[in-house]
Formats: structure tokens, sequence, C-alpha cells
């Protein structure tokens, strides 16, 4: 638990995130990075890590199980149900306006222009947080952590592999690595 | 009555069943929101899922909503969001217990050691995915070597702008966002 936060900081934190999340769940993850890591420090970046690998990992939308998650980590289940409530509020009130007049929100020129300018920026953001955590990993872990990186990145970028596949490899190859690491350490001491 | 137990139903099967997030979801959501249950036509659906990429949040939520108003109106529009939101809620909270009480033992620590890289990974393949998107206008398996000169430059310089902002001023990542749907006015302007 964390003193220096209340549970109305975290839904005003994550309703902010939430509501600017254009192009899908990474950019949440980057945003929550950023705010809950490096500026509030409310978090470890490997935590951080950790809460994101499970949040892909289990079934539904990525960025509502990664605010379930940082939630709960942070104040329990008070945290848990505040920050999905802010994460899901944003969407429910802006699409629930918007399907009044969909068609023509739709069509209308200065949207467009704007969503599709976005995207670099989406990029942008989903690519710089990418670069600091890889860079992370690559100074700072195993040989086995920058051998799975590798691997996933390009079985899943050059050869398209599923996301369910690519998770559940690269979580067994680590169950086995831990296993023997075990193993070899119980047989050491016995 | 029935009509909101069945709207909770269908969404909560799609919270539950789609994994990997985003547009895994969308061959789910269409089954039951379209084939079982004739909410939406082929075209509404379409059209929401149009919407949903120039409006914040996850596809799943965003379609939870806009079906929900559709048929039932407002209390429609948050029973259906709630169904997409409880169920994954609870796998979610089930994972972040079992996260917490056993991070230190070695089971948990070999399965996040490898699923750590992997999720740098598939974040890198989806932000690249977006970025050959926001720059070529082509989805990332279609492109080659061919499509170099079709670069968008205005996109390519909001991109690399927006780099420099997060890397070198440290910007917030909302406002590197909003800026660059600002450049897209402007550039789709002039």
């Amino acid at each position: 638990m964390h003193k220096s936060m209340s549970l109305t900081q975290l839904f005003t934190a994550t309703f902010r995130l939430s509501a600017f999340t254009f192009g899908g769940g990474y950019v949440i993850i980057s945003m929550m990075r950023r705010n809950f890591v490096e500026d509030r420090k409310w978090l470890q970046e490997e935590e951080m890590l950790d809460l994101t690998a499970l949040a892909q990992s289990a079934p539904g939308a990525v960025a509502i199980n990664a605010s379930i998650l940082t939630g709960y980590r942070l104040l329990g289940y008070p945290g848990a149900l505040v920050a999905v409530f802010g994460t899901i509020l944003p969407p429910l009130i802006l699409l629930s306006t918007i399907s009044f007049f969909y068609i023509q929100f739709k069509e209308n020129f200065y949207i467009s222009a704007f969503m599709k300018g976005t995207s670099a920026g989406v990029a942008a953001v989903i690519l710089d947080m990418v670069v600091r955590m890889a860079k992370k990993i690559l100074t700072e872990e195993s040989f086995f952590a920058i051998a799975i990186l590798l691997l996933s990145f390009i079985s899943s970028l050059f050869f398209g592999a599923d996301v369910r596949l690519v998770i559940f490899g690269s979580g067994l190859l680590g169950l086995l690595r831990a296993y023997y690491a075990n193993r070899k350490f119980k047989g050491v001491r016995s | 009555m029935m009509l909101y137990l069945q709207l909770f139903w269908s969404f909560a099967q799609i919270g539950l069943f789609s994994f990997g997030g985003g547009y895994a979801a969308l061959p789910i959501i269409q089954k039951q929101v379209v084939s079982v249950h004739h909410w939406l036509t082929l075209q509404e659906f379409m059209d929401i899922l149009a919407i949903s990429q120039m409006t914040p949040g996850p596809v799943a939520i965003n379609t939870a909503t806009f079906v929900g108003m559709r048929v039932l109106g407002l209390p429609g529009a948050i029973t259906a969001t709630l169904g997409c939101v409880v169920p994954s809620f609870m796998v979610v909270l089930i994972i972040a217990y079992f996260y917490n009480k056993y991070k230190n033992i070695w089971v948990m620590q070999g399965l996040l050691a490898g699923l750590r890289p992997a999720t740098v990974s598939l974040i890198a393949t989806s932000g690249l995915g977006i970025l050959i998107a926001a720059l070529y206008h082509v989805e990332i398996e279609a492109f080659a070597i061919k499509n170099i000169a079709s670069l968008d430059i205005p996109a390519a310089a909001t991109f690399i702008f927006g780099m420099f902002l997060l890397g070198k001023r440290r910007s917030d990542p909302i406002y590197i966002i909003i800026g660059a749907g600002f450049l897209g006015i402007v550039f789709a302007l002039f």
C-alpha cells in the first residue's frame, strides 16, 4: 500500500489517462508507466513490467486489465475498483454521447484529420516506452532475458506469431529455466 | 429484464474469451452482436469500429456502450459495459492476488522472467504496426520495400518531432498525442 496517494488521486489519474488513450491498450500502458513510475514514483519499473505482462496474459482488454492490476497493487480492492471505474467512464460517456450522431461524427473532416494525425503521436509514445524498456533489459538483465526479447520480437514481427503463442512460449521457457536453476540449487545444498 | 441479462451475458463472453486485446476480440464481438443477437447490422458494426479508432477506450468497451445505447438506452449502455468488465475484473483480481502473494517464489519468478521481455517485444511489434499504418497507410503485413517511396512526410515529421520531445524534453505523452492530432488538421487543411 502506498501512503502518499489517495483513492481520489488514483481515480483522477486513471480517468485522465483513459480519456486520451487513442489507439489501443498499449498507449495507456505507456502513459501509466510514465505517470506512475517516472513522475509520481508510485511503482517501480520492474513492477510495472510485471503488471503489463500479467495484463496481457489475462482475458479482456489490456488497458482495463492493467488498470485493475495497478489499482490493486497500489490501494488493494478499493484501488482496483476505483481504477477500473476511472478507466471505463471516459469511453462510456463519450460513446453514449456519440451514439446519437455517430454518422456525422464519423464523416466530420476535422475529427478525422485530428484522428489521422494522432496515430503518428501514438506510435511515438509507444515506441519511446519500448526503447526505454528494451534498453533496461539489454543493459541490466541476463542473457536469458535478452534471448527471449529477440526471439519473441522476431517471431511476432516477421513470422506473425499469435500473441497467445508468444506469451505461452516465453512463460514456459521462463518456468523451465527457473525449474532447472532451482533443482541445481537444491542439489548443491543437500 | 431478459434483454438486460442477454446484453450482460453477451458482453461477459466477449470480456472473458478475448485474449491479447484489441483486434483479437473483433471476431468474437461480431459474432455476438451481429450474428447471434442482430443488435447491429454489419454496416453499423463497421461504423462502430471506425468510431472506436477515433475515440479513446478499448474496442470492446466502445462496442458495448454503443450497442447498449441502441438496445436499451443509457441503462443498457451501462449494463453492457459492466458485462464486458466484471468477468475479467474477477479473473484479473485472482491473478493480482496470486502475484502479490507468491511474487517471490521460484515458479512466479520464472514465469515473469520469461513474460517480461516477451511483453516488451509484443508492445514493440504493436507500436511498429501503428507506425507503419501512420506513415504508409498500409497494414504491417502488407508492407514491402516497394512502399518505401510512398512515405507520408507530414506524419513522419510528426513522429520524429514526437520522439524528440518524449526522449529529450520528457514531454507529457498526452500533449504529444493531442499535438499530433492538431498537426493532422493543419496538414489536412494546407
